[in-house]
């Protein structure tokens, strides 16, 4: 077993788990409570990656989260425009804004796919350096992600019990009744949508320092990967409970997500495969309750026409 | 106080399932009235409400609240002083959510502008909530920590109707709220009704199916048809009416029988 799982890799499967646990934490907001499957996703992961690497490379490692947060409002904004303000289905405003989010940051990264952080200082190199020595060792990194996520989690909490937070999941939760209680379902799916992308875009930004470098492809197929550990998450602590305990459960999804696929690569797995691997996960875990229903129906109806078929037999006897 | 003058709304205009829904609707609804609505299906009676609620804004005419002009307003800002409730009892109600959150919702009317966005339920919040809750006497007041799901269509319904009039609202719209309830407890959240109404003197719109409680409940009658109001009674003239005389005037106003299997059973 240890051959087959090392320390190092468990340790970058948690780091990785902590840094995507944003998006996770984005699609929980979106998909989730505001009951909108938001396909800005991936644009804004890469949009948050590439201002998050630029602002890096000018020299401002931490002001470069700021900015990724910023990008991601503006990402989402544009998402929640087109839909309540301009009447555009959300599924489609997604797609559109992240088509144009391509454009976008190509320019931002100066017009070229890739760009490397290569000697700048990170926030990781600056762990490294003020907490990278003594008892914690290696394990900075995690220290440095577990805190960010730590804080983002509970401030999410904190929000969601707030009026505007509990305003946003009603809107997911029960339209009509929003409208008639004063709330404005324009204005809570568009703060909810700006929110949701300030994450995606802060996990990017993140990823931009923890591997160095911004590549224009790195953030295609993130939404699946993150719908795969809200479902993992919520497989693990259920749908119902407080809103605290799902935060977390979202959080371990994706970090046993990032473990699955450690293990997976440890296996041989080819890394091309995992897209593969995680529409899969996705496309089971979202069918699965509506397959249940309808095989325990096909059940009832089989055994009713075997209960007639053997009552038929009996009278013909 | 309401004020309804010559509205009309066609809907699906210009295709074959054109259906002038309302036309040059007028009434004029005094401050502290209740009245009840009767009409057959179809009369129009939901479609006066969400005129009137903002679900849509109506084709022609106008609609005042208080002398001020509303016919453009949004629904969500009417709602700050019109409270709505249907014969749904899913509707008012956010399921996912607990007690407590959603009348911490409801509660949101009270507030002005953007002031309170960022403050969670306090403990005062919650002795108030509770104390609301305790008049119910469903003993929601120690489930306040459950999601509304939870609770039976009834319990649900008297919740919605506490929080439509936690904050008292100028105007209340009643869409047969107890239709979908058993007997009992219909009977119950009408009761709650007429307490929280007269209490507070809300003015209050009532749609109902059934005929004795037209007559009885509130102190002015309604009869719609085919978009428009045909029976309009209050005090001496109404006290005298019987049910019978009100299916009468029916047939005077619309030239037909109330065809409503409902009004029949009930």
């Amino acid at each position: 077993m240890s051959s087959l799982f090392s320390i190092s890799i468990f340790q970058s499967a948690l780091e990785l788990g902590c840094i995507y646990a944003l998006v996770a934490l984005a699609l929980f907001i979106s998909f989730t409570i505001l009951n909108i499957a938001d396909l800005t996703t991936d644009g804004c992961f890469t949009l948050g990656c590439a201002v998050g690497a630029m602002v890096t490379l000018a020299g401002h490692p931490f002001l470069a989260f700021f900015a990724a947060l910023l990008s991601g409002v503006l990402a989402g904004f544009c998402t929640a425009f087109l839909q309540t303000k301009l009447g555009v289905e959300s599924i489609l405003a997604g797609i559109i804004v992240n088509t144009g989010l391509y454009t976008i940051n190509i320019a931002v990264m100066g017009f070229s796919s890739l760009t490397n952080l290569f000697g700048c200082d990170t926030i990781f190199s600056i762990g490294k350096d003020t907490i990278g020595s003594g008892v914690i060792g290696d394990w900075y990194k995690l220290l440095i992600v577990g805190a960010i996520v730590a804080i983002i989690a509970v401030v999410l909490w904190w929000f969601l019990g707030t009026t505007l937070g509990m305003s946003i999941r009603a809107t997911g939760d029960n339209a009509a009744m929003v409208k008639s209680s004063s709330i404005n379902p324009t204005f809570t799916i568009t703060v909810g949508l700006c929110l949701s992308n300030s994450l995606t875009a802060l996990s990017g930004a993140l990823i931009a320092q923890y591997q160095k470098s911004a590549d224009i492809n790195i953030g295609t197929g993130m939404v699946t990967i993150a719908l795969a550990s809200l479902i993992i998450g919520q497989t693990l602590i259920g749908n119902k409970g407080s809103m605290l305990r799902r935060i977390i459960g979202t959080i371990l999804g994706s970090v046993l997500y990032r473990v699955i696929v450690a293990i997976a690569l440890r296996l041989s797995v080819p890394a091309e495969a995992l897209k593969l691997v995680s529409a899969i996960i996705v496309a089971v875990a979202i069918a699965a309750p509506y397959v249940r229903k309808k095989a325990a129906l096909k059940k009832r109806e089989f055994a009713n026409y075997r209960g007639q078929r053997s009552q038929g037999v009996r009278d013909n006897a | 106080m309401l004020r309804l003058d010559n509205i009309s709304k066609t809907f699906n205009p210009g295709t074959v399932n054109e259906k002038a829904a309302l036309t040059n609707l007028s009434l004029d609804l005094a401050d502290g009235d209740f009245a009840t609505i009767v009409g057959s299906n179809g009369a129009g009676k939901s479609t006066m409400f969400n005129a009137i609620a903002g679900t849509f804004i109506v084709d022609e005419g106008n609609i005042y609240l208080d002398d001020e002009d509303i016919t453009f307003k949004k629904e969500h800002v009417r709602s700050r002083v019109i409270g709505h409730l249907f014969q749904d009892p899913l509707k008012g109600t956010a399921p996912s959510m607990t007690i407590e959150e959603n009348m911490a919702l409801a509660f949101l009317r009270a507030s002005k502008a953007s002031s309170h966005l960022f403050s969670r339920i306090s403990s005062k919040d919650k002795a108030r909530f509770r104390e609301q809750l305790a008049l119910l006497g469903m003993g929601l007041e120690d489930r306040m920590k459950q999601p509304v799901g939870l609770l039976s269509g009834g319990q649900r319904q008297a919740l919605t109707l506490l929080m439509a009039t936690f904050v008292t609202p100028k105007l209340l719209l009643l869409d047969e709220h107890t239709a979908a309830l058993d007997p009992a407890t219909a009977e119950k959240v009408l009761e709650l009704t007429k307490s929280i109404v007269a209490e507070r003197g809300i003015t209050c719109l009532m749609v109902t199916h059934n005929m004795h409680q037209a007559l009885e409940v509130g102190n002015r009658t309604l009869m719609m048809n085919a978009g428009k109001i045909v029976f309009d009674t209050a005090g001496e003239e109404r006290a005298k009416l019987s049910v019978a005389d009100l299916l009468e005037k029916f047939k005077v106003g619309s030239g037909e029988e109330l065809d409503n299997d409902r009004v029949l059973l009930s």
